[in-house]
């Protein structure tokens, strides 16, 4: 938290703001609900579907995510000031690039399985839409600390639907949760069957497309919503 | 509004500071990657005769102590002085099989019957595929399979890495009953097929090319150790050459 204290640019604040101010609890906590990117935003759908067969690569993918949409926030806040307006896309898409290979290599040294499984879709964190998303939506124009928050923010808002998802998708399509067995052998043999449409991409998208419709009874703030 | 000169300097600054640092951690993690994908090429050799562990400590222990590395030629011979690990498949296959330098793993097991591991490489749909072929004593039956891939699809294509794909392989037949070549064919369940069951696996729905490509990477790979093969069977009784 050092990081974040430091860099919050002092000169041209009259009164400081404190560091978990109401603003920026809101600007966490927005993301993981009322303003989730995956299900109210719909935005990084693609990853959602690809990578929630298991808990625990959802796991590892979802923390990828939150570092990268994190510091690229924080990165960009930082250098917003200096950032030639007309190659501002361009010098993003250096940084999460960046911080995506360094990922990456990073899971390919300490855990080349889940790596593996990831396979490219680590390497497509570049291109989903909730980080550049955020870059210009929310870091170009906001100070470092609440930057970093909205990318935390973010980036736990699309690993709570990953891991979501995988829990529905690896519990029915497996029968195991983070790899142990849940379903009890009886059940199997008293004719219980895996389904094996969980596994497949499309079971994802159902799944979101559930979770949508229930958050959206739950949270009146979302009815007439986009 | 920034001028070009500035523009062009911080895009030039910019991607020589993200260049250092992406250099440093490419070269700082590089001995524990190459750490991992040899331990993984020992797991997949272990997997193709049926020993499935993700246990490190034991891979290396079962790898060392019972699988021996080779590099043989078409003519049958032995090559002295080449290491099995030195060689990038991807380099060999495209070569003449006579040009070719074939790494070969034997693995010893229980009771000294050995398994002869050929590992073979080809072209999916989307990127390479690769596995290994465990082949018995009598250099004809399949013992085991295992193959893996870089970029199949999800679902149809990357399901030549899952069991059920090549569990279909073990006890097929890569010789016809003259003692010719004819390789395991992956195809269509509907395609008409002259050969016998011992030489057929299906393919996998949806999963066309890539299955194509696993019946094309077969045929590729295998016939070359033919040779090599021929030559251990006609010494059989007499000591097998003693490989580096």
């Amino acid at each position: 938290m050092s990081v974040e204290s430091t860099s919050a640019p002092a000169v041209q604040e009259k009164k400081k703001e404190a560091l978990f101010s109401k603003k920026n609890i809101r600007t966490l906590r927005d993301p993981l609900d009322d303003n989730n990117p995956i299900t109210v935003q719909v935005l990084g759908i693609c990853s959602a579907l690809a990578v929630t067969v298991q808990v625990k690569p959802a796991l590892i993918m979802a923390v990828g995510v939150i570092f990268v949409t994190a510091f690229s926030n924080l990165i960009t806040s930082l250098l917003r000031n200096s950032i030639p307006n007309r190659v501002r896309i361009i010098v993003q898409l250096i940084i999460v690039a960046t911080l995506v290979t360094i990922v990456d290599q990073v899971l390919k040294a300490y855990m080349f399985d889940v790596s593996k499984k990831l396979s490219v879709f680590v390497g497509l964190i570049i291109t989903n839409c909730i980080v550049m998303g955020r870059l210009e939506a929310f870091a170009l124009a906001q100070k470092p600390w609440p930057s970093f928050l909205d990318g935390v923010g973010n980036g736990v808002g699309y690993g709570i639907i990953l891991v979501v998802v995988a829990i529905f998708r690896e519990l029915f399509g497996a029968g195991t949760l983070m790899g142990y067995h849940v379903i009890p052998q009886w059940a199997y043999d008293h004719g219980y069957v895996n389904n094996g449409l969980m596994v497949l991409p499309p079971a994802a998208l159902f799944v979101i497309g559930v979770y949508i419709w229930a958050q959206r009874s739950w949270n009146k703030k979302l009815v007439n919503v986009s | 509004m920034h001028s070009n000169s500035y523009t062009l300097l911080y895009a030039a600054a910019i991607s020589v500071v993200t260049a250092v640092i992406l250099a440093v951690t490419s070269e700082g993690l590089k001995p524990l990657q190459e750490a991992n994908v040899a331990l993984d090429t020992k797991k997949n050799i272990l997997r193709s005769v049926r020993i499935a562990s993700d246990d490190r400590a034991t891979i290396e222990q079962t790898y060392n102590a019972n699988v021996q590395e080779m590099v043989v030629n078409s003519a049958g011979e032995v090559v002295p002085d080449a290491s099995a690990k030195a060689i990038r498949l991807k380099d060999q296959v495209n070569k003449t099989p006579g040009e070719r330098l074939l790494p070969l793993y034997v693995y010893t097991g229980e009771a000294g019957k050995k398994y002869y591991v050929v590992p073979v490489y080809g072209v999916g749909l989307w990127g390479p595929i690769w596995g290994y072929v465990a082949l018995e004593d009598d250099f004809n039956t399949v013992y085991g399979a295992f193959f893996d891939h870089k970029g199949e699809t999800p679902g149809l294509g990357a399901e030549i890495s899952e069991k059920p794909f090549q569990e279909q392989f073990q006890g097929k037949e890569i010789l016809s009953d003259q003692d010719q070549f004819v390789s395991v064919h992956v195809v269509k369940p509907a395609d008409k097929f002259d050969l016998g069951t011992e030489h057929r696996v299906d393919g996998i729905s949806g999963g066309t090319i890539t299955s194509r490509g696993v019946d094309a990477m077969l045929k590729n790979c295998i016939e070359p150790y033919l040779g090599y093969f021929e030559s251990v069977k006609s010494s059989t009784g007499a000591v097998m050459p003693e490989p580096k």
